[in-house]
């Protein structure tokens, strides 16, 4: 079997700052991670690999510097790594970004195996779309099962795959045909971080690294900023509001303070929260 | 791999950077495309309420173009459909375009990316929203995908520029920047809006207009994915947190998981919904489902109740829509009293019990009385 995760490398946003004058983001030594998603995804392809035998292959598109996260990807015990990488993907967005990713899963299967199952996060916690994974499901004609929250069976021979599926209110159970591309939710299981050997292994392990010319784009206009349908065209800091907290003083009775405050400002909240506590 | 959202583009060669978006002038095949759309989201039987919210941002839309709102109406032939395309009129909707078969009884991306794909290509709308739930986001990129056009996630606000265009802005770094987004040469425009960010417009009751019915045109062998069952969420009845009234939720302040049923126990004297932030999720005292934020849920109750919670830019994006949001902090610098109306700088550990002794004892139906005589 052979399985396709996509990750992104993206910056840890919990330590993103802005600046507070020019109100522009400070990237200087915010560091990278995986998209924790992602990591889930990883963990479901491996869980499967460990089962029924086969490989797992990583890809990712980013610059040269996303090769760290490839490598990480490898400690953890993935069998091979892919990096799409060249200027010409700069800028893309979502859209553009499944054109880059689909011709590379195409040129992973054509290389070392079409994969069975193609696996990203359910989203990535920089651009939150969760647009990306149905993208390249689009784009390379597979099934696709988003917000997988458990796979329940695999049947190789069957060429049939049953998960459970998040949806409102409770979970789906589908059952579909391989290959496909799944997206998964977070797990309930935790995520491995690899034996000594696989450390050792991704330590002389070298990262495939392929150009748009390499991995077989064939319209560079489809890639990055040209490939882009959407255009960003003003960013700003959200407005600040007018006024701060009134603060209660805590004195000896904080709590009646507290709820005589907020009663106060909404003379409407007592009879509502009465009627709530009541269960109406 | 950025995202709208465009993380790192900045260093793109010249050539690379000559964007075929910002051409002004409309490709002519794109020019017959009117109208403003708003996808109705049923699922067993029920109408997400976030479509009748986006209705609500749909019509000021269409109102500005002076085009109709149309609503989208994909489900089960029947009662649930037809009554969902009836509500849809009661909401603002000129008209509907129903693709009912029993294929669709259930979301499959597969029939439901048909069914929109078709209608889009046959009627021609300029501007398409969807809600950002779990089917919205699972069909919406297969749809612009096939449609090869723009799809902004996450709006938290639309509206429509000097020239016509849809200006879509979402929050990007984890909200602590909103970026406004153009889809300038590529039809339909197209947008997800989260649950309970925009506000529910009033139901007007109004007699049912103009339905215009489309075929799916598939069979049950077209479609390979198959549902087998639906395992309902054990408290699903009571796990409606976009949608509370009052909503308690901690932070990193309560210092540990067992601290946490401090926030619970409030939350239960209250009838509310409890929620938490995003490190309590990543350090998995709390499940996922609960977290408030730009990565989970936005919330518009009546009260929120921040316990413990510094509030993050992340945190504020997702309770700005509160009436009335009350802190609890020990630090008196921590930024969630730079939005929150009521605060009080002390220890959440502490106040919890009190305030939810405190409230027990004020709404308890015999101190009602005693209040009324």
């Amino acid at each position: 079997m052979h399985i396709v995760v996509c990750i992104k490398q993206v910056p840890d946003s919990a330590q993103i700052r802005v600046h507070p004058v020019t109100n522009t983001i400070m990237r200087q030594g915010v560091p990278t991670i995986i998209n924790p998603y992602d990591l889930f995804a990883l963990e479901a392809a491996l869980a499967l690999r460990d089962k029924f035998g086969g490989e797992v292959t990583v890809l990712t598109m980013g610059p040269p510097s996303a090769a760290d996260s490839l490598r990480k990807a490898l400690t953890f015990g993935a069998d091979r790594a892919v990096l799409l990488t060249d200027r010409f993907f700069a800028g893309a967005d979502t859209l553009a970004t499944t054109y880059a990713l689909a011709t590379a899963v195409r040129k992973i299967g054509d290389t070392f195996g079409a994969p069975d199952i193609v696996f990203t996060g359910k989203q990535t916690i920089d651009g939150d779309t969760a647009q990306v994974g149905p993208g390249i499901a689009k784009r390379l004609g597979l099934l696709q099962l988003t917000y997988v929250a458990r796979i329940a069976e695999l049947d190789l021979a069957a060429r049939s795959v049953k998960v459970e599926r998040r949806s409102e209110g409770g979970l789906q159970v589908l059952q579909t045909r391989l290959p496909c591309l799944i997206t998964m939710l977070e797990a309930t299981n935790e995520i491995r971080r690899g034996t000594m050997a696989d450390a050792l292994r991704a330590a002389r392990a070298e990262v495939v690294t392929w150009s748009a010319q390499v991995a077989g784009v064939e319209d560079i206009s489809k890639c990055g900023l040209r490939g882009s349908p959407t255009i960003v065209k003003r960013v700003f800091a959200p407005s600040p509001r007018a006024e701060k907290a009134a603060l209660v003083e805590a004195g000896d009775a904080p709590a009646d303070a507290l709820i005589n405050e907020m009663f106060r400002r909404q003379p409407k909240l007592e009879s509502e929260l009465a009627a709530l506590a009541r269960g109406y | 791999m950025s995202e709208p959202n465009k993380s790192e583009p900045t260093k793109a060669p010249a050539a690379a950077n000559s964007r075929a978006a910002t051409k002004k002038e409309l490709p002519e095949h794109f020019k017959g495309y009117k109208h403003v759309w708003v996808f109705v989201e049923q699922e067993r039987g029920h109408v997400h309420p976030v479509s009748w919210e986006l209705m609500g941002a749909g019509r000021k839309l269409a109102d500005k173009l002076k085009v109709d709102l149309a609503a989208v109406v994909i489900g089960p032939t029947g009662a649930a459909t037809e009554q969902a395309a009836a509500e849809a009129f009661c909401y603002g909707a000129d008209l509907a375009y129903v693709v009912a078969d029993d294929l669709l009884t259930h979301y499959r991306n597969e029939a439901y990316t048909k069914a929109l794909t078709d209608v889009v290509n046959t009627y021609k709308p300029e501007i398409l929203l969807l809600g950002a739930t779990t089917l919205g986001r699972d069909l919406a990129g297969s749809v612009a995908t096939t449609l090869l056009t723009g799809l902004t996630a996450d709006c938290t606000e639309l509206d429509v520029d000097a020239d016509g265009s849809l200006a879509a802005t979402r929050p990007t770094f984890g909200g602590s920047l909103l970026c406004t987004i153009y889809t300038l040469n590529y039809r339909p425009q197209m947008a997800t809006v989260r649950p309970r960010v925009m506000a529910m417009p009033d139901r007007e009751a109004r007699p049912a207009g103009r339905i215009i019915n489309h075929p799916l045109g598939l069979i049950e062998d077209d479609i390979v994915t198959k549902v087998l069952s639906f395992l309902p969420d054990r408290d699903s009845a009571k796990s409606n947190l976009a949608y509370a009234d009052v909503v308690v939720a901690g932070g990193l302040g309560l210092g540990s998981p067992e601290n946490f049923q401090l926030v619970r126990q409030l939350a239960s004297v209250l009838g509310a919904e409890f929620g938490c932030s995003r490190p309590l999720v990543q350090k998995g005292w709390v499940t996922s489902d609960r977290q408030i934020g730009q990565t989970g849920k936005t919330i518009r109750p009546k009260l929120y109740i921040a316990a413990g919670i510094s509030g993050a830019i992340q945190h504020r994006v997702g309770v700005e829509g509160a009436d009335l949001i009350v802190a609890i902090n020990t630090d008196k610098n921590a930024p969630i009293f730079e939005f929150a109306h009521v605060g009080i700088v002390t220890d959440a550990i502490r106040l919890l019990p009190a305030l939810t002794e405190a409230f027990r004892a004020r709404l308890s139906p015999h101190s009602r009385d005693r209040i009324a005589s």
